[in-house]
C-alpha cells in the first residue's frame, strides 16, 4: 500500500491532460506537471485515465464450476479489462442464496486482492422463483449484499417479484431482473425473426423481454422500489424504460458490449460462441441500444461475462450453453461502438462504466471521480492502439469469446486498484 | 484434401435432397419437357414452422421458377415468413383449385399438446387433404407427401392412394436422385462437362 506511482501525461475523462500521483492507496495529486521520485512511472501520454471500471453483472462460476472460471481467474480477466470491481452473479452451485455462500465468494475476492468482488444474492431460494432467499441475512453479512438477482432465470411470478422489490427497500437494495417471459421462450435458441425463420431454430421473441419489463416497471412504481433491468436487448424494451423514466419510476438498465455490436446474422454460422441469453438481436435493435446508452435511457454497460468450458460451447448449437466472455474486451467494444462513432465521450464512458454501476450497487468505495483524496482505482487505456482478440490468450479460464479474430481499438495499459498496479499491459 | 458433405436433413432447417427429388417428380409430371418449373404453382400445406422439407423446397422450387404458396394455420408458420419468396394463405380451399401440385407435410401429434391447434379433427377439417378438396383440384394436378404419412390426419387414405398421388413415385425418385448426388460428388463435376 505504500508504493508511490506516477501516471504521467494521461488524459482525464474531461479531456484535460494531467499527471496523476498515487500514494498510500489514494490519489495524492493531479496537476499538469508533477515532479516526483515515484517508485513507478506509467507513461500515459497516449492514454485516457478512467476511474476503475465497475461491472454489475459477472459470472465467476465459483463455487461449483471452477473448470469454467474461478474468482481468481475472473478477477484476472477483470483487471485485464480495466475493472476494479465485479459483481458475482448468484447462479453458482450451490446458489448464492445464503449468507454462507455470499461470504465465501466475498472472501475469495478479498484474498485474490486484484479487485473487489461484490456478491449478488439470489432473489429466490435455489433460483426456483418460489420462496424468497435469505435476503436479509445476505444484506447483513460481511459481503453486505445490496443487489439481488435470479439471473439466468426470470423472477416470473408477479407476486414474488412484488414482495422482493418491497423487501429490499429495508436497506435500499435493488432487484436486478432477468427479463424473460418463460412460456414465450420455451426451448428458444435465438432471436425470433427473419434469420430464425430461415434457420429453423426456435425463436426468442423480443416481446418476451418487453412484457416483463413493462410489468416490472409498473410494479416498481406501485411499491416505490428500485428496479434494475439486466441486459436489455430490444428497441421495444428501450421504449418502455424511456417511458418509465419519464414517469419518474426508479428503474435503471444495462446493456452488454456484445449486444452493442453483434447481431443475429451471426447465428447463420451455427457457431455456438454466438449463442447467448438474451440472444443477439437485429441491427435495428443494436442501433436503438447505442442511442439509448448515449442519451442515458440505458444507465450502464455490464458485461454478463459468462465463461463456459469447451465441451458445452464447442458442440451443436442446440446443445450448447448460452453465454459469452466479456470482461477483457468490454472497454474496447464500447470504444468502438460508442466513442469512435461520436455517440459519447470519455466522461460519459466513466459515468456508464464506473460511476453509475457503483451507484446502483451502492459500492461506496468505487465509481468515484479521479480527484485528490479519492481511492486510487484507475484504468489507463490507450484508445488508439489496435489489438487482435485471441481466444487462446485470454486471462479467463474459458475461451468462448465471440470477438475472436476481430481487431479492436483500445488496449488497457495499466489497471490500478487501491493504489497498486494489478495489471500492466506488456504485449504490443 | 477436399471433400463434399451431403446434407441428409438437419433438424428443422433444411433437407436439400428431398427438395431435389420433389422438384424432379414435379418436373417429370408437369414440366412437359421443360428444364425448369416456370409457370407452375405449388402449395406446401401444413407444419411449415418445424419443416426442413418446406424450407428446402421453397428455396429450390422458386429458384426453378415455380410459384409457391404456403398453407397453414398462423401458429405453424414462422415469424419472419414474410421475408420468404412465397405467398402465404390460411385458407386451403381458396388455394386448392388453382395449384398444379399440393405437397402435404406431416403433422406430429405432439404439436397438439403444444397448443399449435385445438385437436386433430379441427386440423383435418381446415388443412387436411380429403376427397372433397381432391375433386376441386385441376385435372392435371398431383398430390405429394414426403412421408411418413399420418393417414386420416393431414391426408385421407383415399387421397393418398388416388390416381393423382405420386407419393410412392417420390420414394422411388428419391433413390435415383440420391444416387445421382453421390455419383456426381464422387465422380467429380468434370464428368458433367465432358458428357455435354
Amino acid at each position: 500500500m505504500n508504493s508511490t506511482i506516477l501516471i504521467s501525461g494521461g488524459t482525464l475523462p474531461d479531456g484535460k491532460k494531467s499527471d496523476l500521483l498515487i500514494k498510500d492507496g489514494k490519489i495524492a495529486e493531479i496537476s499538469t506537471k508533477i515532479e516526483s521520485d515515484a517508485a513507478r512511472v506509467i507513461d500515459a501520454s497516449k492514454s485516457v485515465l478512467l476511474p476503475g471500471l465497475v461491472d454489475l453483472h459477472t459470472h465467476l462460476r465459483e463455487p461449483g464450476k471452477e473448470d469454467a472460471e474461478t474468482v481468481e481467474s475472473g478477477s484476472q480477466a477483470g483487471v485485464k479489462g480495466g475493472f476494479t470491481a465485479l459483481s458475482a452473479m448468484a447462479n453458482t452451485s450451490p446458489v448464492a442464496d445464503t449468507a454462507g455462500v455470499v461470504e465465501q465468494v466475498y472472501r475469495l475476492g478479498q484474498s485474490t486482492g486484484l479487485l473487489d468482488v461484490f456478491p449478488i444474492g439470489a432473489v429466490t431460494r435455489g433460483l426456483e422463483g418460489e420462496h424468497l432467499a435469505e435476503i436479509g441475512a445476505m444484506a447483513d453479512s460481511v459481503a453486505r449484499v445490496r443487489v439481488f438477482s435470479d439471473d439466468g432465470h426470470c423472477v416470473f411470478d408477479p407476486l414474488v417479484m412484488r414482495r422482493a422489490l418491497e423487501y429490499v427497500k429495508k436497506f435500499n437494495g435493488v432487484i436486478a431482473q432477468h427479463a424473460q417471459e418463460p412460456r414465450l421462450t420455451q426451448g428458444s435458441q435465438m432471436n425470433e425473426g427473419i434469420v430464425s425463420s430461415q434457420l429453423g431454430l426456435k425463436g426468442w421473441p423480443a416481446i418476451a423481454e418487453e412484457a416483463i419489463i413493462a410489468r416490472d416497471v409498473l410494479l416498481a412504481d406501485h411499491v416505490q422500489a428500485r428496479l434494475h433491468i439486466c441486459h436489455l436487448t430490444t428497441a421495444g424494451g428501450v421504449e418502455i424504460i424511456r417511458w418509465a423514466k419519464a414517469r419518474g419510476i426508479n428503474v435503471t438498465a444495462e446493456v452488454t458490449p456484445h449486444h452493442l455490436l453483434l447481431t443475429d446474422e451471426l447465428a447463420r454460422s451455427y457457431d455456438p460462441v454466438f449463442k447467448v441469453n438474451p440472444p443477439l438481436r437485429t441491427q435495428a435493435d443494436v442501433m436503438a441500444l447505442r442511442e439509448a446508452l448515449a442519451d442515458g435511457t440505458i444507465d450502464i454497460v455490464a458485461t454478463d461475462h459468462a465463461p463456459h468450458p469447451a465441451e458445452t460451447k464447442e458442440c451443436e448449437w442446440q446443445e450448447a450453453s448460452f453465454g459469452m466472455l466479456g470482461l477483457e474486451t468490454a472497454l474496447s467494444i464500447v470504444n468502438k461502438t460508442m466513442v469512435e462513432t461520436g455517440l459519447i465521450n470519455w466522461a460519459t464512458v466513466a459515468e456508464r462504466m464506473s460511476y453509475a454501476p457503483a451507484r446502483i450497487g451502492l459500492y461506496e468505495n468505487h465509481g468515484q471521480e479521479l480527484k485528490v483524496g479519492a481511492p486510487a482505482h484507475i484504468a489507463v487505456m490507450d484508445p488508439t492502439s489496435l489489438f487482435r482478440v485471441d481466444r487462446d490468450l485470454v486471462a479467463s479460464r474459458s475461451r468462448n469469446t465471440p470477438f475472436h479474430g476481430m481487431q479492436l481499438p483500445g488496449q488497457i495499459v495499466a489497471t490500478i486498484f487501491n493504489g497498486e498496479v494489478v495489471f500492466e499491459g506488456g504485449r504490443s | 484434401m477436399t471433400g463434399s458433405v451431403v446434407n441428409a436433413g438437419d433438424g428443422t432447417h433444411e433437407h436439400p435432397s428431398q427438395a431435389l427429388l420433389d422438384a424432379f417428380t414435379i418436373r417429370k409430371h408437369l414440366a412437359h419437357g421443360g428444364d425448369d418449373l416456370t409457370g407452375l404453382h405449388v402449395a406446401i400445406v401444413g407444419d411449415v414452422l418445424h419443416s426442413r422439407v418446406a424450407r428446402s423446397n421453397v428455396l429450390l422450387l422458386t429458384k426453378l421458377g415455380a410459384q409457391v404458396t404456403l398453407v397453414a394455420p398462423p401458429t405453424l408458420l414462422p415469424v419472419g415468413v414474410e421475408s420468404w419468396p412465397v405467398k402465404v394463405s390460411y385458407d386451403f380451399d381458396s388455394v386448392v383449385e388453382s395449384v398444379d401440385a399440393v405437397m402435404m407435410l406431416r403433422i406430429q401429434l405432439e404439436r397438439m399438446t403444444e397448443l399449435f391447434f385445438p385437436n386433430a379433427r379441427e386440423y383435418s377439417r381446415y388443412f387436411g387433404l380429403n376427397k372433397d378438396r381432391l375433386k376441386k383440384m385441376k385435372s392435371t394436378a398431383i398430390v405429394m407427401h414426403p412421408g411418413p404419412m399420418n393417414r386420416g390426419l393431414e391426408i385421407t387414405a383415399d387421397s393418398a392412394d388416388s390416381a393423382r398421388s405420386v407419393i410412392l413415385e417420390q420414394v422411388t425418385n428419391g433413390v435415383s436422385v440420391r444416387m445421382a448426388i453421390l455419383y456426381l460428388l464422387l465422380a467429380g463435376s468434370q464428368e458433367i462437362g465432358t458428357s455435354e
